[in-house]
């Protein structure tokens, strides 16, 4: 399952979803029960769910002090219910990030710095919806699944391949995991990933002094947005005119094409704004 | 690579390359070393130098010497408990050449006077790789169940080691040999399949002319999930 086209077929052969057939193969490839594997990534979910909590402490500041306590204004309960679930989701996405910038324990998904997207869209809607522990644990396999993909086929890495690699990778597997936990099909989830990469293409990797701070956290936050647009187009009976893989390899097309001054050299775009060179 | 490498590893912030990589690569020098160090200069070099505070490379990198893992959180304050353990540590800007940004170098002393230097980089994602021990080329990455025999350069002594690790029904996935000049040190990197049993380490450290065994199971990487 190296490709969108492998992924979806082999959930639609077998007639499951994403994450069913991403759980099986995790199963398969380290030898161990089904059982295992799902008990697995529900400690992962776990600690999801604690980085949501820690970073909504207002004390919390990171080692340069630009970052931290933003989360706990987001979480407000005024702020939180004002456009629905996607503020829910956009101030837990804060929280993760601002948690992973503060030292906090994270989950790297698919990286430290895009950390706080897929927590953020799935911890919010199960709040709202009251999902199962283990709808939400597929939703995640399902993530995974398309998540290792864009890492075979393209990078996930922003020193390689821009913010568009991280947050828009992480984007594109939050959004096929909300499809899936919508009742979406397997087809519906991979164009929610395709139409989420596709409206995060050349996104540029430009950490200011460095640092998995600004604009990362900011970019967590609007990640998480782009997951529900992604989600509610597919939901919708929207289909990707582009297939999932053409869109991957244009994701790392337009990387490779990126000086090196946008990725994660911390020189150009915000790191290279005025006001952030000289703090 | 497997869905908990997409989601995971579960690790202190903020970033995989310049933290995680960090403590694990602390880890593995302590692991090295084969005990508890006292002293560690650590020379930083190209990103790691230019960002290593921002990034908490400094605490990772301490925490990994006083045998922490990636997502263990006493690495925010491991300085203060290096004091309190009695490691002295210092940092310096290295100056090296033809390095990966990311890269370290560690010089330590055990507590019972043992001294190793450790050069490695931290590839991203956490991955890392040592490139070089006390000064000889090394090549590997920790992932795997690792053994590290530092051994004279004699006739013989690749035979004696893979006997070992056969009678010990193990199979050898890699095998990397450095030596610095023709009857002088040599380093064997193995990568194994299974784990290394301990009395397979006793007998390899028993072998005539190996100065030192070091052994880096692959499933202290895995980390643990407690909050």
């Amino acid at each position: 399952m190296r490709t969108i086209k492998e992924l979806l077929e082999a959930a639609e052969t077998a007639q499951v979803s994403l994450g069913e057939i991403s759980l099986r193969w995790q199963a398969e490839k380290s030898r161990e029960s089904l059982t295992e594997v799902q008990a697995k990534m529900g400690e992962r979910l776990q600690i999801m769910r604690l980085s949501v909590q820690d970073g909504r402490s207002p004390e919390l500041r990171s080692a340069s002090g630009r970052v931290g306590g933003q989360a706990a204004k987001m979480a407000q309960p005024e702020q939180m219910g004002r456009f629905g679930v996607v503020s829910k989701a956009c101030a837990y996405a804060m929280a993760v990030a601002e948690s992973n910038a503060c030292m906090g324990k994270i989950v790297a998904a698919p990286t430290a710095g895009s950390c706080g997207i897929l927590p953020g869209a799935l911890l919010a809607v199960q709040e709202e919806e009251h999902f199962s522990e283990d709808e939400l644990i597929s939703a995640l396999f399902a993530a995974a699944g398309i998540g290792r993909v864009i890492a075979l086929e393209a990078t996930i890495s922003g020193a390689e391949g821009g913010c568009q690699a991280e947050c828009g990778a992480a984007a594109a597997m939050a959004a096929a995991a909300l499809t899936q936990l919508y009742g979406g099909t397997p087809r519906q989830a991979c164009d929610a990933c395709s139409f989420a990469l596709m409206n995060m293409l050349g996104l540029v990797c430009d950490p200011v002094c460095g640092l998995v701070e600004i604009p990362c956290v900011y970019r967590n936050v609007g990640g998480v947005s782009q997951a529900f647009a992604a989600a509610q187009l597919a939901l919708s009976g929207v289909e990707c005119p582009i297939p999932g893989d053409e869109v991957i390899l244009a994701m790392k097309d337009v990387g490779d094409g990126m000086p090196a001054s946008l990725r994660e050299t911390g020189e150009g775009g915000c790191a290279g704004c005025r006001s952030m060179k000289n703090p | 690579m497997d869905l908990f490498d997409v989601i995971g590893p579960v690790m202190v912030g903020p970033s995989s390359s310049h933290t995680a990589g960090a403590a694990r690569i602390g880890k593995i020098t302590r692991r090295l070393l084969g005990c508890k160090p006292v002293r560690a200069r650590i020379g930083l070099y190209g990103s790691f130098q230019k960002t290593y505070l921002g990034h908490g490379t400094d605490k990772a990198l301490v925490g990994g010497l006083l045998g922490m893992n990636v997502d263990d959180l006493r690495l925010r304050n491991s300085l203060e408990i290096a004091r309190q353990e009695g490691l002295e540590y210092s940092f310096y800007p290295a100056e090296l050449r033809h390095a990966h940004p990311n890269t370290v170098v560690l010089e330590v002393e055990g507590e019972d006077g043992r001294q190793l230097t450790v050069q490695a980089s931290s590839v991203g994602g956490g991955e890392i790789r040592v490139n070089a021990i006390d000064g000889l080329e090394a090549g590997f990455s920790g992932h795997e169940n690792t053994i590290v025999l530092t051994y004279a350069d004699t006739r013989g002594m690749i035979a004696a080691i893979s006997k070992q690790v056969s009678e010990a029904h193990l199979n050898i996935a890699t095998m990397r040999v450095f030596r610095d000049t023709q009857g002088g040190k040599a380093i064997m990197a193995l990568e194994l399949d299974g784990e290394a049993p301990e009395e397979l380490l006793r007998a390899l450290s028993h072998l005539r002319d190996v100065y030192r065994v070091a052994y880096l199971p692959a499933a202290e990487e895995s980390t643990s999930c407690e909050p």
